[in-house]
C-alpha cells in the first residue's frame, strides 16, 4: 500500500520544509524593504539569526517550569507534522492517511496552546497579555480556517489534503465562487494566524501593541530559536496550504518521480510569488487596533462560512 | 441457573449497596470509609466496567426480579446500550472512587460514614438506571439516584449557599421527573403494562410519539443541563465536593443521555426528522452559550461545569444529527452520527472527572476556589499539574487527545450532511458545523485559561508556597482517568468496534467493520477520510525527540537562571499576571449580548477604587424569576383559603361532601 515514492516524497517533503521555511521568512522580509525603500537584509538572514541564537547561552526565569523548557521543542515538533501531511511535491504521501485537513487545523491549534501556556509560564505582566491576545485570535481564526477547508472538502467529497489537491488539480475547469469566498477568507486568517499586519506586526518590539511577541518574551538561545524556525514553518506550511487550495497545479501524482522533480521550481516560483504578495498586503495596509481584530476575524469567519453556503447553494 | 452478565452487573450494584451500608457501622469514622470502604467500591466499579465490557457484545438478556409491589415486579434488562454506559459508569468511578479514598480527609456538615452510604447508593441507582426495563423501576432508580446526588451536593450543609445550591437542582430534578413520567404515559398509550417491552412492541401515532418525545427531551435536558434548563449545574457541581462533581458531570449527566436514546431509538423507535433540528439547535445553543459563559468564570469548579454544559450541547448535537439521518433513512450515516456522540459521551465522562478531581487536590492544598488567588501550582504540584494538562488538551479537542477522535467524528458526520433530501436543512446544516468549530476553539481558550491561571506563572498569593502535593489515592485516582483519556484517544478504532453492537441494533448500521483495522479510521470510506491518532502521536514525539537531540548534539546546553525580564519595569509583582477577569475580558466583549453585564468602575479620584464587574445570564431575568414570581403569586392565592381555624376547615369538608353527593352519584 506504501510506494517507495510515497516515502521519498514524503521524506523530501519534510526535509525541505524545515529547511525551507526560514528562506521563505528571508524573502518576505527582503520584499517588504524593497517596497520600503530600504536596503533590504540578505536572503539568508533568517539563517544566520537561528545560528546566533542557538551558539548563545540560554537565559531562564527563575520560576520556569518544565513545559516551558519543553514548549519550544512541542510546538517545533507540531509544526512538522503539519508540514508532512500538507502536499507540496506529491500527493501520494503516507501521511495523509494518519492525517486529514482537520487533524492540520487540530495540530496547528496544539502548537497555539503550547504558545500560550509558556507565555503564561513565567508570569509577566505581558507574557500572560499576549497569551490572551493570541487565543482571541485564535477561536476565531481556527472556525475560520476549518470552514475554508470544509469548503475545499465538499467540493472534492473528501477531507484529506492530498485528494483535495489531486481534485482542485486535475479536474476540467470549473469557476467555483465559494472558492472565491473562501481565498479571500483563507487570506485574512492567515494574515492573523502569522502575526502579519495588520492584526499583529512581526517587526514590531513596542510592548503594548505586540501579540506573538509578548508570549515569546521570556525565551533566549537556543528555545528562542526553537520558536522562530517554529514561527517561518508555520508561515511555510500556511503559504503551502494555501496553494494546495487555490494553485494546486504542478503537485505530481503518485509514483510519478519525473513530476516530483519537476514540482520543486513550480513549488519555488510559486512560494515566491506568494511571498511577494504578502509583502505588499502588508505594505498597503495599516495596523489596526487589537479590538478591532475580533471584526476582522469575524468577517473572515463569516465570508467562510458563506464560502460553504454558497457551494452548498449554487455548486451542488 | 447459569449467571448471566446480567446477574453480574446486579451482584455489584448489592456490592456498592452493602459497601453503602457498612459505613454504617462506623459512621463518624474517617479511616473505615476512606481506607477500606472506597478502595473496594473502587473495585466493585472496575469489575462491572469488566462484566459490561464482555456484555456489550453479548445479546441482550432480560429477567424479572423478585422485588417491587404486588402485581408489578421489576424488570431488568441489559443489552449493548446499557452494557456500553454501564462500562462508562465503572469505569469512571473506579478512578473516583480511588481518588475519594484519598479525598475525604474531615469533614464539615455530613458525617463519613453517610457520605459513604450516599456515594454508594447514587453509584448503584445509576447502574439501575441502566439496566431497568419497565417505566416503574426506571423512575424508582432515578429518583433514588436525584436524591442520593442531592444529599451529596449539600455535604456541607452548613453553608446557606450550598443548601440554596441543593434546593435549586432538587427543584429542577423533580421537574424533569415529571416530565419523563409523563413521557412515559404518553408511551404507555392507556394500557397497564408498565414494561419496555410493551412499549416497543406498540407503534404510537405521529402526534403520541412527538408529545413523548419532546416531554422525553425536556425531561432528560432538565437532567443533562441543556439550555434553557441548565442553571442547577452551575450551582450544584460547585457546592458538591470534588468526587462527587466528577461523578455528577462525567456519569450522571450520561444517564440523561442514555435515558434519551433508550426512549428514543429504542421505544418509539421511529423518529420523524424534524425531531433531530430541535435536538440539534437546543445542542448547539447550549454549546455556544455554555463555552462562553465557562470563558467568563472566576471559579474553577464553575468554570468546568459551564464546559459541561457545552459538552453536553455537543452530545446533544451529535443525537440530533443522528434523528435527522435516521429520520429520513440514512443508516449509514445515522450510526456513524451516534458513533460520534456516544464517544464524546464516553471521553467527557473521562476528562471531565479528572479535572474535576484536579481541582479537587487544588482546593485541597490551598483552600481555594477562586483562579484570582491560584497560579503557580505547577511547581508545588507537578503531578495533578501535568494529568490536567492531559485533560486540557483533551476538553480542547486537540489532536491526538479523545476529545479530538470524537470531535472529528461529528464534523465528519456533518460534512456527509449535503447529501439530505431537504433544501433547507442542506442549508442549515453547515452553518451548525461552524457553530461547532466555533465551539471546539472557544474551548481552548477556555482551558489556556483554566490551566494557565491555576498552574503556570506565579503564585498570586503568597500562602500557596504551603500548597502540597496530592497524596498517594488521589494520584492514583488521576493517573487512571489520564491514561484512560490517553489510550481512548489513540485507539478509536477499538472503541468504534465497541460501539458497533449498539449502532446496529439501533440504526441498523455500523462503521465498525468500515474503520480499517486498529491503527486507521476511516468512516463511510478511506477515501473520503481516515484518520490514524497513533500515528500522528508516534511521527511527532519522534520529531520533538530528535529536534530536542539534535540540538543537543551540535549546541552545548547551557543554561543561566535569572529574573524574568519585565521590559523595563523595575517592580512588577505576582498581581500584575492576567487576572482570570482579563483573560475572560476578550470573550465578554465579543460575545456581550449573551451576558447581563454589571460594572462598578471607581471614581478618578476614589481614595480606595475598587472595580467589580459581574456577568450573568440573563435566562434567569427572563425565564426564572418570572417563573418564580408567577408561583409566589399564586401560592399566596392558598393562603386566602388559610384561615388557621378549625370552623373554616370544617366548612371547607362540608361544602366538599355536598358537592360530591351532587356531582358523583
Amino acid at each position: 500500500m506504501i510506494s517507495l515514492s510515497g516515502v521519498v516524497a514524503q521524506f523530501t517533503e519534510l526535509v525541505l520544509a524545515v529547511l525551507l521555511a526560514p528562506l521563505l521568512t528571508g524573502w518576505v522580509n527582503q520584499c517588504r524593504a524593497w517596497l520600503q525603500n530600504k536596503s533590504a537584509p540578505p536572503l539568508l538572514q533568517p539563517y544566520r539569526m537561528l545560528a546566533k541564537l542557538f551558539q548563545k547561552e540560554v537565559v531562564l526565569a527563575h520560576n520556569a517550569s518544565p513545559l516551558f523548557r519543553a514548549a519550544p521543542y512541542l510546538i517545533f515538533g507540531c509544526l512538522c507534522t503539519a508540514a508532512a501531511i500538507v502536499p507540496t511535491l506529491g500527493t501520494d504521501l503516507p501521511l495523509n492517511a494518519a492525517a486529514d485537513a482537520i487533524a492540520l487545523v487540530g495540530l496547528l491549534a496544539l502548537a497555539r496552546l503550547f504558545t500560550a501556556l509558556a507565555g503564561m509560564d513565567v508570569g509577566t505582566a505581558f507574557g500572560s497579555l499576549g497569551a490572551r491576545r493570541e487565543m482571541l485570535v485564535g477561536f476565531l481564526a481556527e472556525p475560520a480556517l476549518l470552514m475554508v477547508l470544509f469548503t475545499a472538502s465538499l467540493i472534492s467529497n473528501s477531507t484529506s489534503l492530498a485528494t483535495i489537491a489531486e481534485t482542485l488539480a486535475h479536474k476540467e475547469f470549473v469557476i467555483h465562487p465559494s472558492l472565491a469566498f473562501a481565498g479571500i477568507a483563507f487570506t485574512m486568517v492567515s494574515l492573523a494566524e502569522n502575526a502579519r499586519i495588520p492584526v499583529d506586526n512581526p517587526a514590531t518590539h513596542l510592548e503594548l501593541t505586540m501579540i506573538h511577541e509578548a508570549m515569546v518574551l521570556e525565551y533566549s538561545g537556543r528555545h528562542l530559536a526553537m520558536i522562530e524556525w517554529a514561527v517561518s514553518l508555520k508561515l511555510f506550511v500556511y503559504s503551502c496550504i494555501g496553494l494546495v487550495l487555490f494553485l494546486p497545479f504542478g503537485i505530481a501524482g503518485g509514483g510519478d518521480w519525473l513530476g516530483l522533480v519537476l514540482a520543486l521550481p513550480a513549488l519555488l516560483a510559486k512560494l515566491a510569488a506568494g511571498g511577494a504578495l504578502l509583502a505588499l498586503i502588508e505594505m498597503l495596509s495599516a495596523k489596526m487596533r487589537i479590538f478591532r481584530a475580533p471584526e476582522f476575524l469575524g468577517t473572515a469567519f463569516l465570508l467562510a462560512v458563506l464560502a460553504v453556503l454558497v457551494h452548498v447553494l449554487l455548486e451542488r | 441457573m447459569l449467571a448471566t452478565p446480567l446477574h453480574d452487573v446486579l451482584a455489584a450494584v448489592c456490592a456498592w449497596l452493602a459497601i453503602g451500608a457498612l459505613g454504617l457501622l462506623r459512621v463518624g469514622s474517617i479511616g473505615w470509609a476512606t481506607r477500606i470502604l472506597y478502595p473496594a467500591g473502587a473495585i466493585v466499579g472496575l469489575g462491572l466496567a469488566a462484566i459490561a465490557l464482555r456484555a456489550i457484545f453479548e445479546p441482550a438478556a432480560s429477567m424479572v426480579l423478585p422485588l417491587g409491589l404486588p402485581d408489578l415486579p421489576l424488570h431488568a434488562r441489559l443489552d449493548a446500550l446499557s452494557a456500553f454506559f454501564l462500562l462508562l459508569l465503572g469505569a469512571v468511578s473506579a478512578g473516583v472512587s480511588v481518588y475519594a479514598g484519598g479525598y475525604f480527609r474531615q469533614t464539615q456538615g455530613t458525617p463519613p460514614g453517610l457520605i459513604c452510604l450516599y456515594f454508594h447508593v447514587f453509584l448503584a441507582s445509576m447502574a439501575l438506571v441502566m439496566v431497568a426495563d419497565d417505566a416503574y423501576f426506571f423512575m424508582l432508580a432515578w429518583e433514588t439516584m436525584a436524591l442520593s446526588s442531592f444529599f451529596l451536593v449539600t455535604c456541607d450543609h452548613d453553608q446557606a449557599e450550598i443548601r440554596r445550591a441543593g434546593y435549586l437542582y432538587l427543584l429542577i430534578a423533580h421537574l424533569g421527573a415529571i416530565t419523563i413520567l409523563l413521557c412515559f404515559g404518553a408511551l404507555l398509550a392507556g394500557a397497564g403494562d408498565y414494561t419496555f417491552e410493551h412499549m416497543r412492541s406498540l407503534q404510537p401515532s405521529a402526534a403520541w410519539a412527538t408529545a413523548a418525545f419532546l416531554l422525553a427531551l425536556l425531561g432528560f435536558g432538565a437532567k443533562a443541563g441543556i439550555v434553557p434548563l441548565h442553571v442547577w449545574l452551575p450551582e450544584a457541581h460547585p457546592a458538591a465536593p470534588s468526587p462527587v462533581s466528577a461523578l455528577l458531570s462525567a456519569v450522571m449527566l450520561k444517564t440523561a443521555i442514555y435515558g434519551l436514546i433508550r426512549v428514543t431509538l429504542d421505544l418509539i423507535g421511529s423518529p420523524l426528522w424534524w425531531w433531530g433540528v430541535i435536538a440539534l439547535t437546543l445542542g448547539l445553543v447550549s454549546a455556544l452559550g455554555g463555552i462562553v459563559f465557562a470563558a467568563v468564570q472566576t471559579d474553577m469548579k464553575r468554570l468546568l461545569a459551564y464546559s459541561s454544559i457545552e459538552n453536553v450541547g455537543l452530545i446533544f448535537a451529535g443525537f440530533g444529527l443522528t434523528l435527522i439521518f435516521h429520520g429520513f433513512g440514512m443508516g449509514a450515516l445515522a450510526a456513524l452520527a451516534l458513533t460520534a456522540t456516544l464517544y464524546h459521551c464516553l471521553n467527557h465522562a473521562f476528562y471531565k472527572s479528572l479535572l474535576f478531581l484536579c481541582t479537587g487536590s487544588v482546593l485541597h492544598a490551598t483552600r481555594e476556589r477562586s483562579l484570582g488567588r491560584l497560579g503557580g501550582l505547577i511547581h508545588r504540584m507537578p503531578w495533578v499539574a501535568w494529568c490536567a494538562l492531559i485533560g486540557t488538551i483533551a476538553i480542547a479537542g486537540l489532536p491526538p487527545s479523545n476529545g479530538f477522535a470524537s470531535e472529528w467524528l461529528l464534523l465528519q458526520a456533518f460534512l456527509f450532511t449535503p447529501g439530505l433530501p431537504h433544501g433547507y436543512l442542506n442549508m442549515l446544516v453547515p452553518v451548525a458545523a461552524a457553530a461547532v468549530a466555533l465551539t471546539a476553539a472557544l474551548s481552548g481558550y477556555v482551558m489556556v485559561k483554566f490551566f494557565g491561571v491555576v498552574f503556570l506563572g506565579q503564585h498570586r498569593e503568597a500562602r500557596l508556597v504551603e500548597a502540597h502535593e496530592a497524596g498517594i489515592w488521589e494520584r492514583a485516582g488521576l493517573a487512571w482517568l489520564a491514561a484512560a483519556c490517553l489510550f481512548l484517544g489513540l485507539v478509536p478504532a477499538t472503541v468504534i468496534g465497541l460501539l458497533e453492537p449498539i449502532t446496529r441494533t439501533l440504526t441498523g448500521y455500523g462503521i465498525g467493520n468500515l474503520a480499517q483495522g486498529w491503527l486507521f479510521i476511516a468512516p463511510i470510506s478511506a477515501e473520503r477520510a481516515s484518520y490514524s491518532p497513533l500515528l500522528v502521536f508516534v511521527v511527532t514525539a519522534l520529531l520533538v525527540v530528535a529536534a530536542w537531540l539534535l540540538v543537543r548534539a551540535f549546541y552545548h546546553g547551557r543554561v543561566r537562571r535569572a529574573a524574568p525580564w519585565g521590559c523595563g519595569f523595575p517592580n512588577q509583582d505576582a498581581r500584575m499576571q492576567d487576572s482570570a477577569e482579563g483573560f475572560g475580558q476578550p470573550v465578554r466583549q465579543v460575545f456581550e449580548p449573551f451576558f447581563r453585564l454589571e460594572q462598578h468602575a471607581p471614581a478618578p479620584d476614589d481614595a480606595r477604587p475598587r472595580y467589580s464587574e459581574s456577568a450573568e445570564d440573563h435566562l434567569w431575568y427572563w425565564l426564572y424569576l418570572p417563573v418564580a414570581r408567577g408561583v409566589e403569586r399564586l401560592t399566596a392565592l392558598v393562603t386566602l383559603l388559610q384561615r388557621g381555624r378549625i370552623s373554616v376547615y370544617l366548612a371547607y369538608s362540608f361544602a366538599t361532601l355536598l358537592a360530591l353527593l351532587l356531582f358523583v352519584r
